[in-house]
């Protein structure tokens, strides 16, 4: 067994905040109260990460996930040696080069030519080294034409690109990667990863901070979650982003629950006439005569618990419970499915369904259960409304309550038809990796 | 203060790479390029000699021709100057690289210094075709890297110090400013420090500058040809010597909030 590359034991990073905003800290002040040193001490701290251990393997690639502000470009600096755990220790064997800001030391006066020797000698070559390279760095970047132009007259895509370029050919044993892949255009990206996995190959160390999971799952044989400083999950890349994912979804099962505040204040009886129209023609809001009064809305699951966030296939009830205080006979439930944009996706009601109401008095609760959900990702409002044939409300609920349709299948469009495809004859395709669902299981019932 | 020397030997590379490029990209886009080395110092020259032949002038017998007496304080002077200038927000300006890239942080200010450097040698020359040019010029003038080396080590030491201490305080930048200009003045650049009588106040107060030994050294080894000055050199290399070393001290106490202040 070959060492680690990259060993992490309990790193903590602290970063002081100073109860005074910078700015407004000057050293006069700073004399006159004889505070200079004082000054200098943590008055506030903030812990952006909290005792995280982990091992990457020599050749191993590594990646971390992690919502924006948990600790990954952190974590990132710190192998990188931009800065110092506070407690804990983290040591690195072999050259690092780190894609955090591409570019970061070119100058723009200057010829792409003379940056490219430069760059090259920060992230540590030699001189030599960078002249033997540097044909294969501008042809990587593309900018055979434009090597001697400042680098100021530089897209920002042609800027990028030769960071990339200069910073991949330092010939790391570790490379850091964060989230850079997200700039320059199709081709390049592609190029890039064609790189990486050319690292993976030859048995480098790749540490990889992303948001893109997919790659995530591709590319890594290891993998962190972090959350809030801390890790969370370590293990199989494919387990962690899943047990990522379902966080992520339990977040936004929260967040939908504690929006529909709305709801409170409409169910008051109040009619909502303030809230801003969602697209051609949609207005949230409730109005109606409340012969027929709905007093609760429930989305559930198949096996009847309240959820918001759901996966394609799975079956969803809407559960609503109405309350007629007088006796009615002639009544319609009704219920429209709108995307966030406004635009009807489905829409449908007892009447058009041909049931024939006969009576209604007290409590009653009427539910739609939707089979095998079609729907691609995203927000989805519910209609929901009791009424007369003619139409005249009773009582009418529109984009009160919603639901979240998460996929990892990057599909487009409204509505998704069950669907598989075949191939016949000449044509030889692989099976596709089965991409498989989200799992929202019994651990997320806030 | 030994590990301070050691880095920038070990990064050598690095700020030659870094010092060619300021040098490169300070007169790129301008008419007369790499000239303007040159021509910065000929206009400054011209802008003192207006001053103190026209407005103000000096007839003082043992500084004539006082033109190239201020030639031999004004140059190093604007080298300082400039070196403590710059190298007090070198830090801020390049934060991008402190914060991303693994970089040597004591790199910046000492490139701040060294292509100042550069500019100064660059404008010697001019200096000495003048002085042999009114047949001035002595032996002494070989003996120049003595005073140059002092004020290098000056330099660098109040650079360090300077551009770590800026990041916390980005007053620093302003008053600096004027520091250095009271500075100027209290060192003998347009005036000669023979003149100021001895046990005077004045006198003492230019004793305890450094640079008022350095600056001296200059004019003795250049316009008068002779070094009589040489303790003085001493005890401002002893002084040097000591603002390195608390420099390299502070810059290295400092190192780690620099990434987070920046």
């Amino acid at each position: 067994m070959t060492s680690p590359a990259i060993v992490g034991r309990d790193v903590t990073k602290v970063y002081r905040r100073h109860a005074h905003r910078h700015q407004f800290r000057t050293l006069k002040s700073a004399l006159l109260t004889g505070s200079v040193l004082s000054d200098l001490r943590p008055e506030e701290t903030f812990t952006a990460l909290d005792g995280v251990s982990f091992e990457v393997p020599r050749g191993a690639t590594f990646g971390v996930v992690g919502e924006n502000g948990s600790g990954k470009s952190t974590l990132l600096k710190l192998v990188a040696g931009i800065t110092r755990p506070t407690r804990g220790a983290l040591s690195v064997d072999g050259r690092v080069s780190a894609l955090i800001e591409l570019g970061a030391g070119f100058h723009p006066e200057i010829s792409g030519r003379e940056n490219v020797a430069i760059n090259g000698v920060m992230l540590g070559l030699t001189r030599r080294e960078v002249d033997r390279r540097f044909d294969e760095i501008v042809d990587f970047a593309e900018l055979q034409e434009f090597i001697d132009a400042p680098v100021k007259t530089y897209s920002s895509g042609m800027y990028m690109r030769l960071g990339f370029a200069v910073a991949i050919h330092v010939d790391p044993d570790v490379l850091l990667i964060d989230e850079v892949l997200a700039v320059g255009d199709e081709a390049f990206t592609r190029k890039c990863l064609d790189k990486i996995a050319e690292f993976r190959r030859r048995g480098k160390t790749i540490l990889f901070v992303t948001h893109s999971l997919g790659l995530v799952e591709k590319m890594c044989d290891d993998a962190l979650w972090l959350r809030h400083g801390r890790a969370a999950l370590r293990g199989d890349p494919k387990r962690v982003v899943d047990a990522y994912l379902t966080h992520v979804a339990a977040g936004e099962e929260a967040q939908l629950r504690s929006g529909r505040a709305p709801d409170a204040w409409s169910l008051s009886g109040e009619e909502a006439a303030g809230e801003p129209p969602l697209g051609p023609g949609y207005r949230r809001g409730r109005w109606g005569s409340r012969e027929v009064e709905i007093r609760a809305v429930s989305v559930q699951d198949a096996r009847g618990r309240e959820r918001h966030v759901f996966v394609p296939g799975e079956t969803v009830a809407l559960v609503i419970s109405v309350h007629a205080p007088r006796p009615v006979t002639d009544f319609v439930f009704g219920v429209g499915l709108f995307a966030a944009d406004g635009t009807s996706v489905y829409g449908t009601n007892t009447d058009i369904e041909g049931f024939s109401p006969r009576r209604l008095e007290g409590d009653a609760v009427v539910r739609l259960t939707l089979e095998g959900l079609s729907l691609v990702e995203g927000t989805y409002l519910l209609d929901l409304a009791a009424h007369r044939r003619d139409g005249t409300p009773y009582d009418y609920l529109r984009g009160l309550h919603s639901l979240r349709v998460k996929s990892r299948i990057r599909d487009v469009g409204v509505y998704r038809p069950a669907h598989r495809w075949s191939f016949e004859g000449g044509a030889e395709i692989a099976p596709a990796e089965a991409p498989r669902e989200i799992e929202l299981g019994d651990d997320h019932r806030g | 203060m030994i590990a301070a020397v050691r880095s920038l030997i070990r990064y050598r590379a690095l700020v030659q790479s870094l010092v060619s490029r300021e040098l490169k990209a300070r007169y790129r886009g301008s008419v007369l390029g790499f000239l303007w080395s040159f021509v910065n110092p000929l206009l400054l020259l011209l802008t003192y000699t207006l001053v103190f032949t026209v407005i103000l002038p000096n007839r003082q017998p043992d500084i004539q021709p006082f033109f190239l007496f201020l030639f031999c304080g004004i140059l190093p002077w604007t080298w300082f100057q400039a070196s403590l200038g710059e190298s007090s927000g070198v830090i801020i300006t390049s934060g991008n690289l402190i914060k991303k890239v693994l970089f040597p942080a004591e790199v910046l200010p000492t490139v701040a210094v060294l292509a100042n450097l550069a500019h100064f040698l660059l404008g010697l020359p001019i200096l000495v075709a003048f002085l042999a040019f009114k047949g001035r010029l002595a032996w002494t003038a070989l003996l120049l890297p003595l005073p140059i080396l002092v004020q290098l080590v000056l330099s660098l030491g109040l650079a360090l110090f300077l551009s770590a201490l800026t990041v916390h305080f980005r007053d620093i930048q302003n008053i600096l400013t004027h520091v250095l200009h009271l500075w100027f003045f209290a060192t003998p650049v347009i005036y000669s420090y023979a003149a100021i009588p001895e046990g005077s106040l004045l006198r003492r107060v230019l004793r305890l500058n450094p640079m008022t030994h350095v600056i001296v050294t200059y004019q003795q080894m250049l316009f008068h040809g002779n070094v009589d000055h040489w303790r003085g050199l001493f005890l401002a290399l002893l002084v040097g010597t000591v603002a390195f070393a608390a420099g390299a001290f502070l810059f290295d106490r400092l190192r780690d909030t620099l990434p987070e202040e920046v």
